[in-house]
């Protein structure tokens, strides 16, 4: 298991946002969590990423404890800065409004975090952002800036960007939102090359199409919790809960 | 009319009221370049504190922008000049000039830098976070760059007042241009000097505004 996420909880001004969240995640596997709108996807993930504190809760990536409750008072630990770090390193995030760095072009949003960060060499970290903006269809958009990039194109650099520390999981929020119908396959084309260089594939969407046509499990969320889970031909052909019918139907 | 005009003809006078306006000029251009060197970086430093999470820190600064902000700054150099040393703190005349004009300025462009800090996204600060940079790197390298382009404007206004300003020490007697101008004018009862130190101040401005110019031109790379 490269990511494992037990007793997850998270409370927004007394407001429980994530009530008891558990699921793990394989290497190489696609995972997409699904739910209505406010039912606590984005939570799970900015909670994996560390941006956002949970208030109970173990997330383990990849065997390094990034929070835990502690035996004696149930207080929430996290990792030190220096283990953090080594955390985050092994975690992409894909933001879904990408959230690319606007005065720095193409090559610098990828290479900036490998060189300043993690000391990767300038020569080494501008290698491997070539040849992951190849391998994401992007080579002549090299010293393009944001602005200058489709919808499409921004989500790419984004996940060149996430791809540019090698992490073991990458974490994509609603990567088909910005995308028209056509572009999905795409997408869908890309999660899965993540997936194939061995890659866990954490992604939330709204689409149902495309979570089948990408996953290989699904987490149903609803109110913050966990309402099914299972192998996507579980999930999608012996639907017995009601409120996940009703919103497939939707 | 005529004879003014002729007044201001009189090409011989002006020549001979130069070299007092030039050092009138230097002392301006030294309160002027001394006080921008230190007050913007003091003044982003001021901005990064207002926004910092460390509270007392926050309403220190607070504090520090509204008095500097809420009184004059003529009354600000008097205080400094001729008001501490009642206290027993004595300050040299020009430092105490740049004492009041750097903390003055730090102050408004603090302000204008936290509206700067403040318009960025926070998903900046949230992918920024996640590729594993600290919070200066963060600072130093995504939102300083952005917020530089987005106050400029703000900037370069506030640079064009300093250069006004400066004229306010004529309260502590120091030797700038406009002082220079009066001297000459009531020694001479000409008002010639002040006309020739207003085209001063409108050459330095004009100056600046180039400037100011093909700067805002270098940021137009990205939107
Ligand atoms: N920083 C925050 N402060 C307060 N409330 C928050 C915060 N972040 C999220 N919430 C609340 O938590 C709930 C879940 O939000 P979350 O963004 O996880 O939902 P989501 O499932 O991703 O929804 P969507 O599909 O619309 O993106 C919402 O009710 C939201 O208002
Ligand atoms: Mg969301």
């Amino acid at each position: 298991m490269v990511l494992q996420v037990k007793g997850l909880c998270k409370s927004f001004n007394g407001k429980e946002v994530l009530q008891n969240v558990s699921f793990s995640l394989k290497t190489g596997e696609i995972l997409a969590i699904i739910g209505r709108s406010g039912s606590g996807k984005t939570t799970i993930l900015r909670c994996i990423n560390n941006l956002v504190r949970c208030d109970r809760g173990t997330i383990i990536v990849d065997g390094m404890v990034l929070c835990k409750e502690d035996e004696q008072d149930g207080k929430v630990v996290y990792a030190k800065s220096a283990e953090m770090l080594q955390i985050r390193k092994k975690l992409g995030m894909v933001f879904q409004s990408f959230n690319l760095f606007p005065h720095m072009s193409v090559l610098e949003n990828i290479i900036e975090a490998p060189i300043n960060v993690f000391g990767v060499s300038r020569q080494e970290a501008i290698e491997l952002a070539e040849k992951l903006l190849e391998m994401l269809d992007l080579q002549d958009k090299v010293s393009a800036y944001p602005f200058e990039l489709s919808g499409g194109q921004k989500q790419r650099v984004a996940i060149a960007r996430a791809c540019a520390l090698n992490p073991l999981i990458m974490c994509l929020d609603e990567p088909t939102s910005a995308l028209d119908p056509e572009l999905r396959e795409g997408i869908a084309l890309t999660i899965e090359k993540l997936a194939a260089k061995g890659m866990g594939v954490l992604l939330i969407t709204h689409d149902m199409v495309f979570a089948k046509r990408v996953a290989q499990r699904v987490i149903f969320m609803e109110n913050g919790q966990i309402m099914a889970q299972g192998s996507k031909e579980e999930f999608f052909n012996q639907i017995t809960n009601e409120r996940i019918k009703k919103f497939m139907a939707e | 009319m005529i004879d003014y005009i002729w007044g201001l003809l009189q090409i011989d006078y002006i020549w001979g009221l130069l070299p007092a306006l030039f050092s009138g000029l230097v002392g301006t251009l030294k309160i002027f370049f001394i006080t921008l060197l230190l007050s913007l970086p003091l003044g982003i430093l001021v901005a990064a504190g207002r926004v910092s999470k460390i509270k007392p820190l926050v309403s220190v600064l607070h504090l520090y922008i509204w008095i500097m902000r809420g009184t004059p700054l003529l009354l600000q150099i008097v205080f400094i000049f001729f008001g501490l040393p009642h206290v027993g703190i004595t300050i040299e005349r020009f430092l105490a000039i740049l004492i009041a004009f750097v903390l003055n300025y730090a102050a408004y462009f603090a302000e204008i830098f936290r509206g700067g800090i403040e318009s960025i996204d926070q998903g900046q600060y949230d992918a920024a976070k996640v590729l594993g940079f600290n919070s200066v790197q963060t600072f130093m390298r995504i939102i300083l760059p952005q917020v530089v382009k987005i106050v400029f404007p703000s900037v370069a206004n506030e640079i064009i007042t300093l250069v006004k300003d400066t004229a306010l020490v004529y309260i502590v007697g120091y030797g700038e241009l406009l002082r220079a101008g009066r001297i000459a004018t009531n020694r001479d009862a000409s008002l010639v000097p002040l006309v020739v130190v207003a085209v001063f101040y409108l050459a330095i401005t004009w100056i600046l505004t180039k400037i100011f110019e093909r700067i805002e031109k270098k940021f137009a790379y990205y939107q």
